[in-house]
């Protein structure tokens, strides 16, 4: 949010504050902006919280669903509420294996969150830089650039994904990067149309008289103000990673069983679909539905708050 | 406009031939299928003899030379596993994927053109707002998953319907389809449905889009300023020109409705050739992998092709600036 703090220049606004009353930051005028929707916010709290449970899943599930020597066969497919083995109750039933849902979903959530936010970060440097040089350079350099990401687009994300998991096997690593290459090109194509229109305007013409530096035109003046459509872009796109990783997990070609993601989770799960064991797919579905929704009820907001077009 | 299509065209070839270049390049790099293929006993001469019938001794530019070569002539390789032509096996298997691709699309448009018209004449009605909150769960859910809730639900739960398989075919102008019978339809829906979601969000959202737009132009004022009944300005005035995005729109996704299928097929045990490919990944079976991904990028690159051509025709204004730029 910083980052677009910069968007709007306050000096002048700052000038005027003596005469107005009440002189509204840019940022403080986003926030009231934004918390207009009640689900909005709602989901904005709903992602912080599935964040921190993300960040200390080690501290807050009830068991470690994978330390082998409290994980007992035993303790197979307990349904909801069943006391395994250890005394402790699984509020979520256990798995084929005796793991205690609750816990294996909230790790799972932050192997999820791992890798969609992981692959999105990266993604979105490569894709801002390339998308910002081809805006800048134009020409043959744009064109190359721009053709790469208009064949890569023409495809489906989740075709790419596939092929290149079934060459580069199964992995975190692996999965993440599949991600990054499914991604780029997104940032890529909405940087880059930012980029060109911001570039005619008078800011980055008089930063050409001053003769600054190239790779300070790009990134001091032209990159913040391109910001508001990277974030938007940013929070679908985590979204979507996010569910393509659970898919390709689902198929059996994302993380190993090692590293349960929530998508794997729900590929175990299916295994029991027919002997009625609902809770073992059911539940990990419900927390990938909640992350995914309300991430995109966000991405939504922001995009209506951000787009100037829009703004009445 | 000759030089138009014919600049089209070759583009068209360059990247079939770019993509089939990166195919080959990308599963070559798979692990070794001689490791599957033999029994864990045999020796060394065993594993010679497979590698040398299977080509694979060979460096890595005669593999794609002798590729390219059988696959101008429509010959993609055999099968390892079912030692079987890899193309053949891939369109013994298309027709059922397509079916399941047409469905899907035809749900999406019969449902979601009213549904989403619906939404965009009453904006602030409640309905109006479910179906919109609906169509965001309808891009949020994952497909798989969903899929595996209908099962649960109306297989295992209520017994309606069956959760795998195809059930039954019959031969309608030469190709096997499950829809001209009960049976089939009752094992065809869930599929269908669950593939459908996706794009029927996209449907509604487009269609909903349009109609706001569409209803504020002079002709659908003028039509209801002459009296125009409302179910007939409607029905024509705006539904025509909704029509033309979401075709639009339709054809280039159809592609990805056909890809996309190899999720739900995994999920309803659907016999298609989306399934056949998560097999092949699963068996390191290169020929089909390497059919599959041709087929898909094929029917890609025509579609586009045909979608650009059909715009130049229709707007000439794209092919000024293509032959321009």
């Amino acid at each position: 949010m910083t980052a677009f703090n910069g968007n709007i220049p306050d000096s002048g606004e700052q000038d005027s504050a003596a005469i107005n009353v009440k002189a509204e930051t840019p940022f403080q005028r986003f926030l009231s902006d934004y918390c207009e929707s009640k689900l909005a916010v709602v989901s904005f709290f709903v992602v912080v919280a599935i964040v921190f449970v993300a960040l200390f899943a080690p501290l807050l599930a009830p068991t470690d669903p994978y330390d082998l020597t409290t994980v007992t066969v035993k303790d197979k497919t307990l349904s909801l509420g069943g006391v395994m083995g250890s005394g402790q109750a699984a509020y979520l039933g256990t798995d084929g294996a005796g793991r205690d849902m609750m816990s294996a979903i909230i790790h799972g959530l932050r192997i999820s969150l791992t890798v969609g936010i992981g692959s999105g970060i990266v993604a979105l440097l490569i894709g801002v830089c390339l998308g910002l040089i081809a805006a800048y350079a134009g020409g043959r350099v744009d064109a190359m650039i721009m053709r790469l990401v208009d064949i890569q687009l023409s495809f489906p994300a989740i075709l790419i994904a596939l092929v290149l998991l079934a060459t580069l096997g199964k992995g975190i690593d692996k999965t993440i990067i599949a991600l990054i290459v499914v991604q780029w090109a997104y940032y890529a194509r909405t940087v880059r149309g930012s980029a060109l229109v911001e570039r005619r305007k008078e800011y980055i013409e008089s930063a050409i008289c001053l003769a600054l530096p190239k790779s300070r035109i790009v990134f001091s003046h032209l990159l913040p103000n391109v910001v508001a459509p990277i974030i938007v872009v940013g929070t679908m796109q985590t979204a979507h990673a996010i569910t393509l990783e659970a898919t390709l997990s689902f198929l059996g070609l994302g993380l190993p069983q090692t590293e349960p993601s929530l998508g794997s989770l729900i590929a175990n799960g299916f295994d029991y679909v027919h002997s009625g064991h609902y809770w073992i797919s059911t539940y990990p579905g419900i927390a990938l539905l909640v992350t995914i929704v309300s991430i995109n009820l966000v991405g939504d907001r922001l995009r209506d708050v951000l787009n100037p077009r829009l703004q009445k | 406009m000759t030089v138009f299509i014919i600049r089209r065209l070759t583009q068209a070839v360059a990247v079939v031939f770019l993509m089939s270049l990166l195919v080959f390049t990308g599963v070559f790099m798979i692990g070794d299928p001689v490791e599957m293929l033999v029994a864990d006993d045999a020796d060394e001469e065993d594993r010679e003899m497979v590698m040398r019938n299977l080509g694979l001794d060979q460096p890595y530019h005669i593999q794609y030379y002798r590729f390219l070569a059988s696959a101008l002539r429509g010959n993609l390789g055999d099968s390892f596993v079912f030692e079987e032509p890899a193309l053949q096996l891939i369109l013994e298997r298309m027709p059922a994927t397509l079916e399941l691709a047409v469905f899907a699309l035809l749900l999406a448009v019969v449902i979601g053109i009213p549904l989403g018209m619906w939404a965009g004449l009453k904006p602030e009605s409640i309905s109006a707002k479910s179906i919109i909150t609906g169509s965001i769960l309808g891009f949020s859910l994952p497909t798989f998953w969903v899929g595996i809730m209908m099962i649960m639900l109306f297989a295992v739960g209520l017994g309606w319907l069956p959760s795998t398989g195809r059930g039954p075919t019959e031969e309608f102008w030469g190709l096997q389809v499950s829809f001209l019978s009960a049976k089939g339809w009752s094992h065809l829906i869930l599929p269908a449905v669950n593939l459908s979601l996706f794009k029927l969000s996209l449907v509604i959202r487009l269609s909903r889009a349009g109609t706001r737009e569409v209803i504020h132009q002079d002709y659908v004022k003028f039509a209801r300023a002459k009296g125009v009944s409302r179910s007939r300005i409607i029905l024509v005035h705006v539904l025509k020109n909704i029509l033309i995005p979401v075709v639009t729109v339709l054809g280039l996704e159809f592609g990805g409705l056909v890809a996309f299928s190899v999720v739900t097929e995994t999920v309803f045990a659907w016999p298609g050739m989306g399934r056949l490919l998560i097999e092949s990944i699963g068996f390191l079976d290169r020929p089909v992998i390497v059919a599959y991904l041709m087929i898909i990028v094929l029917l890609f690159v025509f579609i586009n092709l045909v979608v650009d051509v059909l715009y130049s025709v229709l707007d000439p204004r794209v092919r000024l600036v293509d032959v321009k730029g």
